[in-house]
This record gives structure tokens, sequence and C-alpha cells, in this order.
């Protein structure tokens, strides 16, 4: 379908991809800056605790010490860290310092030094003590009667329900899920448990700001959302908008992780309060006990189904906690529901959620927003239905499953923060991703022959089903602009933030397939608020199909542009022209040309016009890209070990603009997934304190730890979408946890529903399970 | 402060650097403008601040400065040879094995060093020498392909450039030359 394009649909290479494997200075530390200063945190030591006395005297006289704030040094404002749409659906109950720890690794206070070392020893110097409050660590306890309020603050605003540390709270109905399990055959509810898991971008959160020889504050930054930055800066720094530029240089992985106002707040206030440059890099340690991770959940789920296997009931039941602070805490929770339950026709589907306030560190946006959680719980019970009623896992979801020209409702229910819109579905290709991914795994043949029937090492197979959205209808929106250069190239300016997920690039190939240009010709910007259009940033898998919609409508109006420029210059209606390989040209046989180049410069210094267009572009609808996936494994069951031995993902985006960066979005959300099935878990003690702040104990899978993976990218045309684009980049997060762990089961006969799943979890129930016979 | 010199060689180049003793030398080569070392963990865990010390793969993060007094240090900067990127460049170009990029440096010197010894390594030989090089974007599906493939152009490049009955050890690149890992 991408066949007549020749840009779009094309493996080319990264726009920036050489300068990144030359190691030029690209990233946001790559930067020598005269009379910078080191920024650091004091962090917290406890969970719940109040500043009774501050003493930073001795800190302030160290040789080298420029500044040291407290919270009595700075504005009281309260704000959301969410990098979201202003008025971001997140509570307003974080300020820049405050006198209130509320999870260990909370901003005590901050310094600005000579050197690093220096900053450190000036932390050591601030006396503090501290009135204890009792932590709430657990999710269960967050709620009861006389617990400890953890937001007692008067001025903070839109928390659901600060006296139970209710955050949020949801609840929405579809039907009547009680008249349908009434009507069911089969009702199965079982509960899961979810993990705290942490982004781990290679390059940990680091932000330089100062004042520009205009006083401007410059903040330049490892982010996301460049934009909602400003205006968060902004306001809690009480400063113009006018008087702040974010720029974002290219970024080392954010996965959400920095969708979020980090850093940049109080590394702004102590270059305010300098007057010199400051830098604020997170160590490792750091960047694992005071940046975001991934909502933990419990989750009851109750579905019900006829003896066919049809879907009569669905409820989700949901307890989350956000941490010390609501980032993302109603949006992440919503999308647990909306982007999970909808991918089965049901006539009866309730889903509710409370988020809680706890004493632990703070969740965020991060790559699958709630749908990971979700579909653990929702893709296993279905396995269970499947197993029950003897039916192929892969044929029940293939009878329940959502079609095209249906209208998904729960999303109009559930929208970021309000109500939201109706999701039409006008292109889906999950039924091909089901067969393909079936006939990659060998799946008839291997439900039949395995497991083995002796022998300590089991093989099994399993399959679960995700969809996600592109962009978050109503809201997200974009611009770009183009303008074309006396030589033929084109600058391109997108709001977008690039973060390595190859955005520039698409961006650029969308442009240039536009305008009939190579992909050389296209010089791109992106995330500058002071050199770009606004964008929302880099989240809910908008930029293809948001920014991407931006730029080719831009590069409709420049093209538009140059063929009238032709038109007069060839002398041939405009109707006969068009663009290609770097030339307007005509389209019948008289074969008149003129290249970009002399284009432009009959532009300039002959009309004296100079060609420039911008575009904004936003959706009424979020189409949902669609995936399924099959794991095989191995289960050890002396060791307890648990092996993936294959990956295979077949995924619904869309067309594909660029089918390898595609693969390679969906292949590094499988990693990152299988992570979240098997090993990573950041871990607190009972005092709240992280205990495995580090790669060493935190276990990411390294490249000896991968499975085969397999990507099919299976390709549908998207009426909404730039080409026919929708999205990839979250969407293959959510399965492969819920993959792993039905075939696990398949492999022994034991469900787990708690992640991760640990060898020695394997173990105890395979012993519980031999003990009951 | 105390100071010392510090003499060594940066991608062929002697550097005479004034350091302390307790300086790291992942803080002095960002120092000098070598950014493409990364900063990732500062333990020894990511394999991001990777550079190649007299042809061994080592975390600059772990090593005093000091300590590669009369060293061979190869960065990435130093990898493209006269404006030519190497093939392990313009094979994680061409396979699409750079996202971020944050880990890439790190990963070309580990496959560099791989290949300076292991001209026609498996795929598991190559997953074993990029184990210590973390990557949170690829999945490292793609970084491996890029390897593989440059390995086959290492190789064919070597048959081409072979004069009849020249020892194989006399091709090597320069900045190949190495102790065993």
């Amino acid at each position: 379908m991408s066949s007549e394009h020749s840009i779009v649909g094309k493996n080319l290479r990264k726009v920036d991809g050489f300068k990144l494997v030359t190691g030029r200075p690209a990233f946001t530390d790559d930067i020598h800056i005269p009379g910078l200063l080191y920024g650091k945190i004091l962090p917290s030591p406890l969970a719940h605790a109040r500043i009774k006395r501050i003493d930073t005297r001795k800190a302030k006289v160290l040789p080298g010490v420029h500044a040291v704030l407290t919270y009595q040094d700075v504005p009281r404002v309260p704000h959301t860290t969410a990098g979201q749409s202003w008025p971001e659906p997140s509570p307003y109950d974080t300020y820049l310092l405050d006198s209130k720890m509320r999870f260990v690794g909370d901003r005590v206070a901050a310094v600005a030094a000579e050197s690093r070392a220096i900053a450190e020893e000036a932390l050591r110097l601030i006396e503090v003590e501290y009135e204890v409050l009792p932590a709430i660590l657990e999710i269960e306890q967050a709620m009861s009667d006389g617990t400890p309020v953890i937001h007692d603050e008067p001025d903070s605003k839109g928390i659901h329900d600060a006296q139970h540390n209710l955050a949020g709270y949801i609840l929405k109905e579809i039907g009547n899920v009680e008249d349908g399990f009434r009507e069911s055959d089969l009702v199965i509810e079982r509960e899961f448990r979810t993990q705290r898991q942490q982004h781990c971008p290679l390059e940990p959160h680091v932000t330089i700001s100062w004042l520009d020889s205009d006083d401007r504050l410059v903040i330049r930054s490892s982010t996301q959302v460049p934009y909602h930055t400003r205006r968060q800066v902004a306001m809690i720094l009480q400063l113009p908008v006018q008087r702040v530029h974010v720029i974002k240089p290219r970024i080392g992985g954010g996965f959400g992780g920095k969708q979020e106002m980090l850093l940049e707040d109080i590394c702004g206030a102590l270059a305010l309060a300098t007057r010199r440059p400051v830098k604020i890099e997170y160590t490792r340690e750091e960047e694992f006990n005071m940046a975001r991770s991934r909502h933990p959940q419990i989750l009851t789920i109750k579905m019900g189904v006829k003896r066919d296997g049809t879907l009569m009931a669905n409820k989700m039941t949901v307890l989350a906690t956000t941490g010390a602070y609501g980032s993302h805490a109603n949006t992440v929770q919503g999308n647990t529901g909306s982007k999970v339950l909808p991918i089965y026709r049901t006539p009866n589907m309730r889903f509710e959620c409370h988020v809680v306030y706890t004493n632990t560190p703070v969740a965020g946006a991060f790559r699958g927003y709630g749908c990971p959680q979700g579909y653990f719980a929702q893709e296993s019970v279905m396995d269970e239905i499947a197993y029950t009623l003897g039916m192929d896992p892969v044929e029940l979801r293939k009878k329940n499953m959502i079609r095209l020209g249906d209208i998904d409702e729960l999303s109009a229910q559930l929208g970021e923060g309000r109500k939201g819109l109706p999701r039409h579905i006008r292109s889906c290709g999950l039924p091909e991703c089901l067969e393909r991914g079936a006939a990659a795994i060998n799946w008839v043949r291997k439900r039949e022959t395995l497991p083995e029937k002796s022998g300590h090492l089991r093989r099994g197979v399993g399959v679960a089903c995700s969809m996600q959205g592109s962009g978050i209808a109503g809201v997200d929106w974009a611009a770009a602009s183009l303008k074309l250069n006396e030589d033929g190239s084109f600058n391109l300016q997108v709001g977008a933030a690039d973060l390595g997920t190859g955005a520039d690039t698409v961006l650029a190939q969308i442009a240039a397939e536009t305008l009939g240009v190579t992909l050389d010709k296209m010089i791109v910007c992106s995330g500058d608020t002071d050199f770009t259009p606004f964008d929302v940033g880099a989240y809910a898998s908008s930029t293809t199909i948001i920014s991407g919609g931006a730029v080719k409508k831009a590069a409709e109006k420049v093209r538009d542009h140059l063929l009238r420029l032709a038109s007069k210059m060839l002398d041939v209606p405009v109707d006969n022209l068009t663009c290609r390989d770097n030339m307007v040209v005509t389209k019948c046989e008289c074969e008149k040309s003129v290249s970009m180049e002399d284009l432009a410069h009959y532009a300039m210094y002959r009309e004296k016009v100079q060609v420039m267009e911008n575009a904004s572009h936003w959706n009424t609808d979020s189409p949902p890209p669609f995936c399924a996936q099959f794991a095989e494994v191995e289960v050890d069951t002396e060791t307890g070990q648990i092996r993936v031995l294959h990956l295979v993902t077949a995924v619904d985006l869309g067309v594909a603009i660029n089918p390898m960066q595609a693969e390679g979005q969906s292949e590094g959300a499988v990693a990152q997934s299988l992570g979240y099935a098997l090993t990573e878990e950041m871990l607190l003690d009972g005092s709240g304190r992280m205990i495995n702040p580090s790669f060493l104990d935190y276990k990411m899978l390294g490249a000896k730890d991968m499975p085969k993976l397999t990507t099919i990218l299976v390709e549908t045309e998207e009426p909404l979408g730039p080409y026919g684009a929708k999205s990839i980049s979250e969407i293959p997060i959510n399965a492969p946890a819920p993959a792993v762990a039905n075939a696990v089961f398949h492999a022994i006969g034991v469900r787990f529903r708690k992640l991760p799943i640990r060898p020695e979890d394997v173990l105890r129930a395979l012993r519980e399970k031999a003990e009951r016979g | 402060m105390n100071s010392m010199q510090l003499y060594l060689h940066v991608n062929g180049e002697l550097k005479q650097w004034t350091i302390a003793p307790g300086d790291l030398l992942l803080d002095v080569l960002r120092r000098e403008g070598y950014f493409g070392v990364k900063r990732g963990c500062e333990t020894g865990e990511c394999g991001a601040c990777t550079v190649l010390v007299n042809g061994k793969p080592i975390n600059s993060c772990l090593m005093f400065a000091a300590q590669a007094e009369g060293c061979e240090i190869l960065t990435i900067e130093g990898v493209e040879q006269g404006g030519k990127l190497d093939p392990l460049q313009e094979a994680f170009l061409e396979y699409g094995a750079v996202q971020c990029g944050y880990c890439t440096p790190g990963m070309i010197l580990s496959a560099k060093a791989l290949l300076a010894e292991r001209p026609d390594p498996t795929e598991a030989e190559v997953r074993e020498a990029l184990a210590g090089n973390f990557c949170r974007c690829t999945g490292y599906l793609k970084p491996v392909e890029a390897v593989l493939a440059a390995a086959r152009v290492y190789r064919q490049s070597r048959k081409q450039v072979r004069p009849s009955g020249a020892r194989p050890k006399a091709e090597r690149r320069p900045a190949l030359h190495g102790k065993k890992r």
C-alpha cells in the first residue's frame, strides 16, 4: 500500500543518525558552559515527615557554594509535574520545595556550587530536624479510617478526597454487569498485582539552565514536553511565559519518564538565585529514588461468558497507587479501563478505580500508560476462560474482538480527565495479527505437542492481545512550519519531541514525500519553544499521527505555493504540475520541469517571496493500533527459571512510515515488557526506602537475556492518519507479560497473577501444586 | 588540590592533561570534549561510558584517569577514519540499530573490540560482547544484526586489500591492535 510512495514506507536512515553514531555533542550535557554551577537536591531520608527546623548557614558559608534554597526561599505555587495539556487533569498537589516530606527522595533543599563535590559537601552541612510521621507504604492501608493524611495542606487543588488519601476515583458502566453475569454460563473472578517498574533511560534526567543576555531563563533539558515545561516553569517561578525558553536537544530515552517537569523548575530557581548557569543531573541512584515509575495496581477482574465463548460481562476493579504525588494519577488509571476493556465486544462493562496516595516513589507516565497492568489481568483471565471452556485461546479472542465499524463507547466515558469521544474503528488488522502471529510461532502444532510430559524442562506457548490509541482525541494537537531555502532544501520546524524514537525522521519522511523531494533536503529542528511552533510533546503515541498530520498539512500548503510559482515560471497551468525527484514537473508529455533549487531562486530573487507555511492539526478520534503477541517459554521445574525462547509480535500500526524504525519500537517495547514480566521491580524496605537503586540489583534484560524476536507489521490504511499511519510506540509493551504468563500456564499448569514472576514464585507454586496432588 | 600531569594517546593523538589524582577517566574525557563518552550510571553497570584502552573495552567510570598513563584510548570520536564511517557505524545506521543513540558509542566500541579478536563471530559471541552495554530502546536485535553485518564487511574488505602472501595481522586497523580481552 505504500508502494506508490517514494519516501513513505521506506527503511531510510535516521536523519539524526550520523551524529549519534559518531558521538557528536548532541545531548543536553554535551556542552561546556563557562561558569557552570552544579546543582544538587537534598533528598528526604524519611517517607513521611515534617521539617521542624532547617539550618542552612553552614552550607551557605562553605566556599564555592552560591545558593542554598529551602521552602522558605521560593514561591509556593501548587502544581502538577505531569506534562499534560492545560488544564492538566492531574491534581495540583506539588510544590517547588515544601516543609513536608512525602516519600524517601522528596526535595528537602537544593544547592548550587562550583563543583559537584562542593555541592555534595554542602548537602551534608544542611541541618534538618524532622517531625517523623507514620508512613503509609501499602496500597490497601491508604484509605482506611484514621490513616494519616499525606496531603493535609490546604492549598492543593483537584485531589479527589485528600482526607482518605484518594488522589482520584473513576467509575463508569455500560449496560449492567450484574445482569451480564446472570446471563453467563461461566463467571471467573481473579485478583492480580503489578509492581513498580522504572523507565531506566540510559540518559538520566538532566537540565541546564541559565539567564541569556536578555535576562530570559533558558532551560536546556532532557524532556518529552518542551512546551508544557515552559508553561509550568513560568507558573511555578512566577515568570511570564515569554521569559522562558525551553530547548530539547537529543534525548537519551524517555519512555514517559520525561513527560514530566521534573528538574526544570528547581534548576531554573537556582539559576535565578545565582544568576549563573546551573546544571542538575540525576545520578542513577537519584533517578531510581527521585524520578517516576509505573503505577503499581491491584486489579480484580470478573468476566462472564456463554458456553460458546460469547463475552457477556466484564468488570474490572482497580486499586492503584500514585505514590506521594498525583502525577498522571487519573489519566493512567483511566486508560487501564478505556484502552483495555473495549478490545472485546461486551454488552456490559464496568470499570471502577481508586487511586491512592502512599509514601512511596512517585508514579507517572510510562509507555503503555496503564495498559500493561490492565492487559496482564484481562488477558490472563481470557486465557483461563478459554482453557475452562476447552476453546483455543486464539479462537476465543477472535470470537469476541472489536471489529471494523464498531464504536467503542467506553472511551467516550473515560476521556483524559474529562468526558472523551467515542472511538470509531476505521481500520483493524487484529484478525490478521492473530493469524500471522499464530503461524509465526507455530501455534497449532505447539498447542498439540507441548508441554512435554517428562523431564524438568517444560515448554509452553501463550497468546495475548492489546490495543492502544494514537494521540488523545480532542486534546492533543501539534503545529509544524516548513520553509524553503534557496538551494531547494527545507527547514522543517516542529514542536514534536524526538526522544530517540525516530520522530524527526518520520516527520521528515512525511514532509519529503508530500513535497516530492529526497529526505536529505530536510533540515529538522524539533522541540524548541523559541524556534518551533507548539506541540503537546511526545506522549500518548501521538507524534506520527498528530504531529505528522500537521507536517503533512504544512507540506501540502508549501507544495501548492511551489506549484503556483512554477506555473508562473514555466507558463504551465497549475493543474498540470506536480512535485517529484526534487523538481516541479509537468504531468503531461510536454515535459517541462524546474528544479527545486531554480524554483527557490526564482521565488526569492524574482518574486521576492519566502515560501513558508505552517499548519496545525488535531483529531476528534484516537485510532487504535492492534497487536497480538505470542510467547514460547521453557520452565525449569528444578530451578524455577522461566526462559522465554521466542516472542512474536504482530502489530497493526496503520501504514508504517519507516518500517525498520517501527520494528525497532516494537522490539524495544518487548524487551521492557519481558523485564516487567520476569525481573524488574523497585523494592522498598519497611521504611519506604528503595533497596535496589542500581542496575546491578534492578535487573533489566541485556543482549544475552533476550529471546528470539519476530516482528510482523500488519499494515492497514487508517483514514485519520497521515499516509494511513496510526502508531507503534506504546502498544507492543502491553501484552508480552500476559503472553508469557499464559505460556507458563501451558508449560506447567500454574497461573501466576503477580508480576514479576520470579523463580522462587515458580518453585513455591510447583511445590504447592504437588502437595495438593 | 593536588594535580598531576597525564600523558596518553586519545584517538591516535598524544595528549598532556593536568588532572587530579582522583579524577575518573570518564570525567576527564568529557571535560576534554570527548562527549561521545556517556554517563549512564557511574558504577560500571550500564556500559554507556565504554572506551577502548589498549584495545580492550573498559568502563571509563570505573577507571582513574591516572591509570591511563601511557595508554592508547579509543573513543567513538576516533572510530570514523578520515571523514569515512567505520563499517560498524554504517551498519548501525543501515540496520536501524540506533534509537536514542545514548548507548550507541559504547556498543560500537565493544563490538569493535570483539571484531578485532573474532572477525567471524557467532550471534552468541556478539551478544556476549554486548552484554555489558545496556540498551533500553532497541531490544538488542538490530544492534546484533548490525554487528554481524559489519563483520561481513570487515572480512570482505580484508580479502580485497590483501596482497598475496601478506600476513593477516598486518592488515588489522591500527586502532584495533590490542591486548586480549
